[in-house]
């Protein structure tokens, strides 16, 4: 028992000390272009937190989370800009809207298992996309909204730029943080859990489990869905291109190379992902020389892969148990004298 | 098993530290230069991905002029220190790239190929007040021209392209027409810039079809048009899908004259198509038939020069590395006028005139950030496999 309050503390203490240096870093960074990857880490690490919660909780796959991502960015985008609504009321707009939606179509999806189930999302992720391509009135078609996005701001505050923008999608990374561990640690969380074990056995114990994986669906589309209005506002300018197929993967890719079934491995997993990406952009050329962007994908896939062999419960829960393993032989190199 | 683990992570942090590594050395080298201090030119093209048959020439197109500048002097004694980085065709790449490029402080930017990865990065370049001048071709990257101080292009816009078509449709006496377009930004751009430049010149189009990216089979579209009765078809699209709608075309034997747009400007589109493409006429800088083209023509010097060199080193010449080519030049032209300073800068670039580039003669102005006009372009035919002008 004693153990365990412990490990809560210790819990809330690393949750600080992370809120800490995450909003000390503007501060020490100058160079804007690190702040700008940390901008896009935070959009992205609230898609996968949200995926996480679905994959890793829930044991339910979405080959489809680039669609909510979009259907976010483009309420976002089309409200502000085509009908000068207020940011803020459209990013309401979106996340309420793409909630709805995912549930609605959740209802018939989640009849389906595996990798039927990754199918069906991956065909409805497809679907958002040509209707984002086709729609062209409303949505400016292939070439992208065509009136500018206006800025987010917070009374008279306009986030005009990387430093302010910052603040604002930490914050709301954090919030979907805490949001989700309060889901994972409530008596949904361990529904949810018990349906990852096993469904049938959930089921025998009178669990719900159709309506919370419905429930968990739509959470997780409705963090996409705003992760998608911050990104409109953030870049200012969007098409369907980033809604793609390849974001839903890659999406998913984080998620697993973080790790599913903890709350860190969202933000790790991300981390890696795009750091490791960006700094492959710097550094390929030194190694190879007229190297462009087909090298990167190359080096990405075999540490993706060699991540997978190696640890597959994802980066995070494999540094927790060589935490747990080194302070283990500690604590019996202590005892033997 | 944990020695596995160790030499992974490992691994990751080498690459990461190598990477913070790389961004030293650059600025080491930027203080060892023997001469004077460099200047730093950035470029962002899309290398790899979807748009990567555009980013290839003009990569390759932008360090052939570094190399050669730099082997005679630089400008004013300084030597050009480029930093070029790959977008991948990815529009969040992209903004991301012209951020770092914007903090190490480069003079001017070049980039991106497309239009989407253009547009992406277009907010963070306005708030640097940086120079950008794009190889990419939607109107919108440079309109409305006052929202867009800092942005030029040197791609000929799809409005004069448009133009360019529906004059010499109607030249021909060809004013029933059918439009086909590929189901993209380009395609998209095309068609909505064509039919207004349809309606000027009193050219009908008696029947729109649209197919996508990765389409082989283009028969559906083909029967519609067909019934349709035209006099000439006008396609606009890049390879493949400009080729498989040229074999398709050829397959369902119509006669009348096929049109395509300037998307089909490289030797691939002649390559899938065959022995169909024989006989397609499209509109194009001029640099596909710089040879053919008369000795007063105020490019034709310009042109072969470029053409010899880029065929001496890399392959068939494209009119892509061309635009590339006119970004890259105008800028270097601007910075010996203007010496390293960024508004300077762009105020050179925004008086660019007479400029005689492969893409066209550039006449820049405050209203005008494309420069061109519709003299850039001349109708070429495709026969034998080669470009010749069409009559």
């Amino acid at each position: 028992m004693k153990d365990l309050l412990k490990q809560k503390r210790l819990r809330h203490a690393l949750i600080l000390l992370f809120t800490l240096i995450i909003f000390t870093l503007p501060f020490l960074i100058t160079n804007n272009y690190y702040l700008s990857v940390l901008v896009i880490i935070g959009i992205h690490t609230i898609v996968v937190v949200g995926l996480c919660l679905l994959m890793g909780y829930a044991g339910q796959i979405s080959l489809g989370h680039a669609a909510f991502y979009g259907l976010g960015a483009y309420t976002s985008g089309i409200l502000t800009s085509t009908y000068n609504v207020s940011p803020w009321l459209a990013l309401l707009a979106g996340a309420v809207g793409t909630g709805i939606i995912a549930y609605l179509i959740g209802i018939p999806i989640f009849r389906l298992k595996e990798h039927y189930l990754a199918l069906a999302t991956l065909g409805f992720g497809l679907i958002i996309h040509v209707i984002l391509m086709e729609e062209v009135e409303l949505t400016g078609g292939p070439s992208g909204l065509s009136k500018g996005i206006p800025y987010l701001s917070i009374g008279s505050l306009v986030l005009n730029n990387d430093f302010k923008f910052y603040f604002l999608v930490w914050i709301l990374a954090l919030l979907a943080l805490i949001l989700a561990n309060n889901v994972v640690h409530s008596r949904i969380g361990r529904a949810l859990r018990s349906i990852h074990g096993s469904e049938f056995a959930a089921q025998s114990l009178g669990v719900d489990t159709g309506r919370h994986k419905l429930q968990v669906f739509a959470l997780s589309a409705v963090y996409a869905s705003v992760a998608g209005s911050l990104y409109a506002h953030y870049i200012t300018f969007i098409s369907p291109s980033p809604f793609g197929l390849m974001t839903s993967i890659q999406f998913v890719v984080m998620a697993v190379v973080g790790g599913l079934a903890s709350i860190w491995g969202p933000i790790f997993g991300v981390s890696v992902i795009t750091i490791m990406a960006e700094s492959l952009k710097e550094f390929m050329p030194l190694l190879i020389p007229q190297a462009g962007g087909e090298y990167e994908i190359v080096v990405y896939g075999i540490i993706l892969v060699v991540i997978m062999i190696f640890m597959p419960d994802g980066l995070t829960a494999t540094l927790v148990k060589a935490y747990e393993g080194w302070r283990y032989r500690k604590e019996r190199a202590n005892e033997t004298p | 098993m944990k020695k596995r683990v160790f030499l992974v992570i490992a691994l990751i942090l080498g690459l990461v530290l190598a990477g913070c590594g790389g961004a030293q050395e650059s600025t080491e080298k930027s203080s060892s230069a023997e001469t004077k201090e460099p200047y730093k030119i950035g470029a962002i093209f899309d290398i790899s991905g979807p748009g990567s048959s555009l980013g290839v020439p003009e990569r390759d197109t932008v360090n052939m002029i570094v190399e050669k500048v730099n082997e005679n002097g630089g400008i004013d004694g300084h030597p050009i220190e480029l930093i070029m980085l790959d977008n991948k065709s990815n529009e969040t790449e992209a903004a991301l790239a012209a951020k770092s490029l914007i903090q190490k402080d480069v003079l001017a930017i070049i980039g991106c190929s497309t239009s989407g990865t253009t547009l992406a990065m277009l907010e963070g370049i306005q708030q640097a007040e940086i120079p950008l001048v794009s190889a990419a071709a939607s109107i919108r990257i440079v309109e409305p021209v006052n929202e867009r101080k800092w942005v030029f292009k040197t791609a000929q816009s799809d409005s004069l392209v448009a133009e360019r078509v529906a004059t010499y449709l109607k030249s021909k006496g060809l004013t029933k027409i059918a439009f086909a377009s590929m189901n993209n930004a380009f395609g998209d751009s095309g068609k909505v810039e064509f039919e207004k430049a349809a309606a000027k010149e009193g050219i009908e189009i008696l029947v729109m079809e649209k197919f996508e990216q990765n389409d082989t089979m283009m028969t559906s579209q083909l029967t519609n048009i067909k019934k349709a009765n035209p006099q000439a078809v006008l396609a606009w699209a890049i390879p493949p899908s400009a080729s498989s709608f040229t074999t398709s075309f050829d397959d369902l034997g119509l006669t009348v004259p096929l049109i395509h747009s300037h998307g089909i400007g490289n030797k691939t589109f002649i390559e899938l198509a065959g022995d169909s493409a024989n006989g397609v006429v499209f509109p194009v800088g001029k640099l596909l038939v710089a040879e053919g083209l008369p000795d007063d023509d105020p490019q034709k010097q310009v042109l072969v020069e470029y053409a010899t060199d880029f065929e001496a080193k890399y392959g068939p010449r494209n009119t892509f590395g061309g635009h590339a080519w006119d970004a890259l030049q105008i800028v270097l032209n601007a910075v010996e006028k203007a010496g390293p300073d960024r508004a300077k800068i762009r105020d050179e670039i925004e008086n660019t005139t007479d400029f005689v580039g492969i893409s066209g003669v550039f006449n820049m102005s405050p209203e005008d950030h494309n420069g061109l006009s519709l003299d850039s372009m001349v109708m070429v035919e495709i026969s034998e496999g080669s470009w010749i002008p069409a009559k």
